[in-house]
């Protein structure tokens, strides 16, 4: 009786009332939230276009300072069109991408080094420590004297610039290793090779990934800067080139570009970080 | 990091100088032998020489005068309103709102490409220098800052309503001090950007005025090998006495956190 009285209590109430807030929820207020943060968010850049469009048009600034918006928008659609920014783009791409490899190559042999080899360690941190503070920009003089202002020039300056953070990041997740992993290992008679492979690198992996990433953003950071210096092709080039013919339109644009690449950067090495991150509790 | 460790000189390890050493005998034996063009490598003497020339000269003084005063005004321009913007978009939500895309849209853009940007509005000397210093300051200070208000408790929020704070106290006397264990680490980090965005921009921007990274382009221009390498090194050696004393600061200042290691 009890049951079936109950039953007849919470089913009306269970079928009818809970259920629908329930759906709505998620379905409408989660999209206006999202609209309406959206919305917001772009007042302001909106405010800072028309205080542009308005200052160009009354002409407060010589139009060679400011230039108009729609000459902006014009530029970008010559440069897409023409292929030029594109072209730019990958060349500067293909620098990191070169520049990663090799640092990155060179930063995980030194952080392997000192985190697995404390006789390593000893011989290489205080050098390896000092390098890490000196700002990577300085040494691009010295890198024109040796290699020209060539292609070298820009993958070694970069380069040097991907080995710290790649460097740091190994050791740290080396050192970070739960000793008892070591441990279990040591029980099982892990070769040198088997200890590296099997534990040391699963476990540092996280750290590493996170390197990767902090080593893509100081690439791009060297990159401009050593494009801006000395180069003849490249988004740093077109910067510089186009600012010195005061063409601010383009400087424009070419900034909006390397902030885009930055963005996608930033967002796909956090993806791979975050994915690298949610694996590692799962692993203990 | 290195700093946590003491020091006693007893046990120095010596390992570490091996290295060193071990690059600057080959440095010397290399151009001792005559197999290279020593215009190119230059000798340890002659780095010495002019290092002691321009110390002596009195020009690495003024250069380093000139560029510390542009990294310290930049800095603390950057550091105040980083600071500022840090605690407005941490605690209110409109502001984070309305200006938190554009912030965080913004910060994508790489350090450098300002450069030319700030140099067609503000000219070529010290004035665009600066901001730009003020400028790389800002970004990681900002976020240190969002990260340390993103942090406060909602009960520590609630002791301060129940001591009737006004929002000004709210601020001097709960946030600020809440997060300022990330809001020095973010100035710590902004004063190495500070720092990289000074010799950054004496390096482009290299038409006029002195600085460290001026005699390193000097010396460039020049094919002064020896007076690149010189100014490469004070460059290094400032930044490190930087690091050192912010270090040092962070430690002294956070006392009150207790020990953490």
């Amino acid at each position: 009786m009890s049951t079936a009285q109950s039953l007849e209590e919470t089913l009306p109430l269970d079928g009818v009332q809970p259920r629908l807030p329930k759906l709505r929820l998620p379905n409408i207020e989660f999209p206006t939230k999202a609209l309406y943060k959206l919305l917001v968010g772009l007042v302001f850049p909106f405010l800072l276009y028309l205080l542009w469009k308005t200052a160009a048009e009354q002409s407060w600034l010589p139009p060679q300072i400011l230039p108009p918006p729609d000459f902006v928008w014009d530029s970008l659609k010559d440069l897409l069109a023409t292929g030029e920014l594109a072209d730019h783009t990958l060349v500067s791409l293909k620098r990191v991408l070169w520049s990663m490899a090799l640092g990155g190559g060179i930063g995980l042999a030194i952080g392997f080094a000192m985190g697995l080899s404390p006789t390593a360690k000893a011989y290489l941190y205080p050098s390896f420590s000092l390098f890490s503070q000196f700002p990577v920009i300085g040494w691009s003089p010295l890198m024109i004297i040796f290699f020209g202002i060539d292609e070298a020039l820009k993958v070694s300056t970069i380069t040097i610039a991907v080995i710290v953070p790649f460097a740091v990041a190994t050791y740290k997740g080396i050192q970070n290793v739960p000793a008892k992993l070591l441990e279990v290992g040591r029980t099982y008679q892990f070769s040198f090779t088997q200890t590296l492979w099997h534990i040391a690198l699963p476990a540092a992996l996280p750290a590493i990934v996170g390197g990767v990433r902090q080593g893509g953003m100081q690439a791009w950071l060297a990159l401009v800067f050593v494009e801006l210096l000395a180069s003849s092709e490249g988004l740093g080039y077109l910067l510089s080139y186009s600012r010195n013919l005061m063409q601010l339109d383009v400087v424009v644009v070419c900034m909006i570009v390397i902030g885009l690449v930055g963005l996608v950067f930033d967002l796909v090495l956090t993806r791979i970080e975050q994915h690298f991150n949610r694996w590692a509790p799962k692993g203990f | 990091m290195a700093g946590t460790k003491k020091f006693s000189l007893a046990k120095l390890d010596l390992r570490g100088l091996v290295l060193p050493a071990l690059l600057l005998l080959i440095w010397q034996l290399v151009t001792q032998s005559g197999s290279v063009d020593t215009r190119i490598i230059v000798p340890p003497s002659a780095v010495l020489e002019s290092g002691w020339n321009t110390l002596i000269g009195g020009e690495l003084w003024e250069g380093l005068k000139a560029s510390l005063f542009r990294d310290v005004s930049g800095f603390l321009l950057g550091a105040l309103a980083g600071i500022g913007l840090g605690v407005l978009l941490g605690v209110s939500r409109f502001a984070n709102d309305f200006l938190g895309p554009t912030f965080h849209g913004l910060k994508h853009i790489s350090l450098f490409a300002w450069v030319p940007l700030l140099s067609a509005v503000f000219g070529r000397d010290d004035l665009a220098k600066i901001v730009f210093v003020a400028f790389s300051t800002l970004f990681p200070v900002v976020l240190a800052t969002l990260e340390g208000v993103r942090g406060i408790l909602k009960s520590q929020i609630e002791v301060a309503q129940v001591h009737g704070f006004n929002r000004w106290q709210t601020i001097t006397r709960l946030v600020l001090p809440a997060a300022s264990p990330q809001i020095l680490s973010g100035l710590h980090l902004g004063l190495i950007y500070a720092w990289l965005a000074t010799i950054g921009g004496e390096f482009i921007l290299a038409s006029t005025g002195e600085g460290l990274g001026f005699i390193v382009i000097r010396g460039r221009v020049s094919f002064h090998v020896d007076l690149i390498i010189v100014g490469m090194l004070f460059i290094g050696v400032t930044g490190l006495v930087f690091n050192h004393i912010a270090t040092r600061i962070e430690a002294r200042l956070l006392h009150w956190r207790g020990v953490r290691h």
